[in-house]
């Protein structure tokens, strides 16, 4: 926790002190984690969000592409809008494999080894 | 059958079983206050008054943040928009849902991580800590309480049409009614009796919603294509009612006012305190993700299904009974579940019932998170880390905690009983807006550009916060429009309902201008054990 004070004595953990989380953050392996969390989450979010307008701005511009027919009374914006649906999921899914497989490791290791230190 | 006969008979319908709905209202005012007592018995520090102690497992924190998440505007208001609207109501749902994609890609683990109680927590990390707590005090405040203000007004209006209430007196006393039981939720059972009631909510919703799907779905023979058919031929409009711009469609102005709506809903989620706080209540980061997937799990489930309660709706009554039971289609899903059982029979009236005490459940545990939300940060942010200088003790806190529950409850029965009337979908899409402007901003930048400085996070909160709420405030929304607030008077000069589309480039502009333009260097340490934290997990608790 953050105050203007030095980080107040009532907390369970003490924390390690500003010169070793600069000394981890410049360090190799935190590099490696924050790369490979941003490598990963980054392009996503850009993706999912440009995957989303585009769907707003079919609604909006494209009514005619939107309104045709695929089958029986479903048309392409209704596929449009429960394909959102699959893609939300899939994306969570997969950033939850990537996090456990990639980040989690990276992270707990940090951790540990600072929370040792200390 | 006439619709005018109909919504009479809906009516009487509804009046004759008044004494089972308010049988199940009361049930579950019982169960939930039986809940609050004993949830309070367990809640002694500061932790488990804010944090409900961190124990929740991934499980329970999912479908708390459901229970807390799908609101009033959620369920009767999807279900409304899509009944009279047809297409152009499902982009609520969709926008709503994949908006949880922000917070579990970028803002729930560092969160976690690295904050204690609130959202200011980590705002105010690596910054001057009293202009910045006082800064996202205000902003948790003032997007709580127009949310509150909207599920205040939408327990008014439900329950005024399904007890028959309808003087003025009896609308205020179900106001004040609704304020007292979240006054007592949140300062007696904390975050612990609030995240139960949440929970118990969640499962009501979506037990009550998969059965009307079941049931709507067993009407067509769970052939969807001939449901939506149905709908588009019953809702007088054919197949326009399938395609996207009935509601948004007619004009340039309108179809800009979807994009800026679209913009809000996606990014304001992962900056609602009240959604951010419940983060804190799972034991560490991996929690907190596993809790968004199974938030992602129920909301979407929830919003698949709001496609069969609004063509359903659609489908089965006609435009004029919904409309003439409440003009913004707010009672569609009541009313339907009335249909489905059979408006003159014993079935059609228990699921009424059924169905109306699930939307009141939603209203309470929504209010209850958002109760807990505004006064959490008066009293962590305001009390004890600006009028206190981070002097207070946990006991003080808590002490401070209840005291502003009661005062903000307090607040809003008046607000809510002056508000009764008003139309509640402007407010709730403007305290997404907001959020998205003035939170969202200061966060991102918080957790990822170095940097960052402490007038870089003011100029984001306090720009986004008044750009937002002032368009609203000269918007269409407000007045000079027949559905404004004061239809009578006209000073809206900003022609978009919603604001987001300026005010959330705005509050990202205002952070970098802030930012760059500040004569402070940033204080690069306090970064690194922001960074260090937010992503590993050290030192937290």
């Amino acid at each position: 926790m953050a105050t203007d004070a030095p980080p107040p004595s009532n907390t369970e953990h003490r924390l390690p002190s500003t010169e070793e989380f600069v000394e981890v953050q410049n360090s190799a392996e935190f590099g490696e984690l924050r790369r490979s969390y941003r490598s990963f989450a980054f392009p996503l979010t850009v993706g999912f969000i440009a995957w989303y307008l585009l769907y707003v701005l079919l609604s909006n511009y494209a009514g005619g592409f939107m309104g045709s027919k695929l089958f029986g009374n479903v048309n392409v914006a209704f596929v449009f809008g429960i394909a959102q649906f699959v893609t939300t999921f899939l994306i969570a899914w997969w950033y939850s494999r990537h996090a456990a497989a990639k980040l989690d490791p990276k992270a707990e290791a940090i951790k540990s080894q600072m929370e040792g230190r200390a | 059958m006439s619709p005018v006969q109909h919504t009479v008979l809906a009516a009487n319908e509804a009046s004759e079983h008044r004494p089972l709905i308010i049988t199940l209202f009361a049930l579950f005012v019982v169960a939930t206050l039986f809940i609050t007592v004993w949830a309070g018995r367990q809640t002694k520090s500061a932790a488990d008054f804010y944090a409900g102690g961190r124990q929740f497992s991934a499980f329970q924190n999912g479908l708390a943040v459901s229970g807390d998440y799908m609101s009033a505007a959620s369920f009767l208001g999807i279900a409304g928009a899509i009944a009279l609207f047809g297409y152009d109501g499902f982009l609520y749902s969709i926008g709503f849902l994949v908006a949880w994609l922000v917070a579990l890609l970028l803002v729930a683990e560092p969160l976690r991580n690295s904050g204690r109680y609130t959202m200011g927590d980590v705002l105010a990390y690596r910054m001057r800590q009293r202009p910045v707590r006082t800064a996202a005090g205000t902003s948790t405040i003032v997007v709580s309480i127009f949310y509150l203000l909207a599920q205040m007004a939408g327990a008014g209006v439900l329950v005024s049409l399904l007890l028959g209430i309808t003087s003025d007196f009896g609308k205020v006393l179900i106001v004040a009614l609704v304020g007292i039981l979240m006054i007592v939720y949140v300062s007696i059972g904390g975050m612990k009796g609030t995240t139960w009631v949440q929970m118990v909510k969640a499962v009501l919703l979506i037990g009550g919603t998969i059965l009307i799907t079941f049931l709507v779905l067993l009407k067509f023979n769970f052939n969807i294509s001939d449901l939506l058919g149905t709908a588009a031929e019953n809702s007088g409009k054919g197949a326009a009612f399938l395609e996207p711009g009935l509601q948004y469609g007619a004009t340039g102005t309108s179809k800009l006012d979807f994009i800026s709506l679209g913009i809000a809903l996606v990014l304001g989620t992962a900056g609602l305190p009240h959604i951010l706080i419940r983060f804190y209540t799972v034991p560490n980061a991996k929690a907190a993700r596993k809790s968004v997937n199974w938030a992602i799990g129920i909301i979407g489930a929830f919003y698949l299904m709001t496609i069969a309660l609004g063509f359903g709706a659609a489908a089965l009554i006609s435009q004029d009974e919904i409309i003439a039971s409440n003009p913004s289609g707010n009672t569609a899903a009541p009313l339907l579940a009335l249909h489905l059982g059979g408006i003159d029979s014993a079935w059609g009236a228990i699921l009424l019932a059924t169905i109306s005490a699930v939307a009141f459940a939603t209203i309470l545990a929504v209010v209850a998170g958002l109760t807990l939300a505004s006064s959490s940060s008066f009293a962590h942010d305001i009390y004890a880390n600006v009028i206190r200088k981070g002097q207070a003790t946990g006991e003080e806190e808590v002490r401070a905690a209840r005291w502003a529950t009661v005062f903000i409850g307090i607040v809003s029965i008046a607000l809510g009983a002056l508000a009764r009337d008003l139309n509640v979908a402007g407010l709730v899409a403007l305290a997404f807006a907001v959020a998205a402007s003035a939170n969202l901003p200061t966060i991102l930048y918080s957790l990822f550009w170095k940097r960052f400085t402490t007038q870089g996070a003011l100029w984001s909160i306090y720009g986004g916060l008044i750009v937002a709420v002032g368009l609203v405030l000269f918007s269409p929304v407000v007045s000079g429009d027949p559905k404004a607030m004061f239809p009578n008077v006209d000073f809206a000069w900003f022609p978009l309902k919603n604001p987001g589309i300026i005010s959330i480039p705005f509050g990202f502009l205002m952070g970098w201008l802030g930012t760059i333009l500040s004569k402070e260097e940033p204080d690069t340490g306090k970064y690194a054990e922001l960074e260090v934290r937010s992503l590993t997990g050290t030192g937290a608790h």
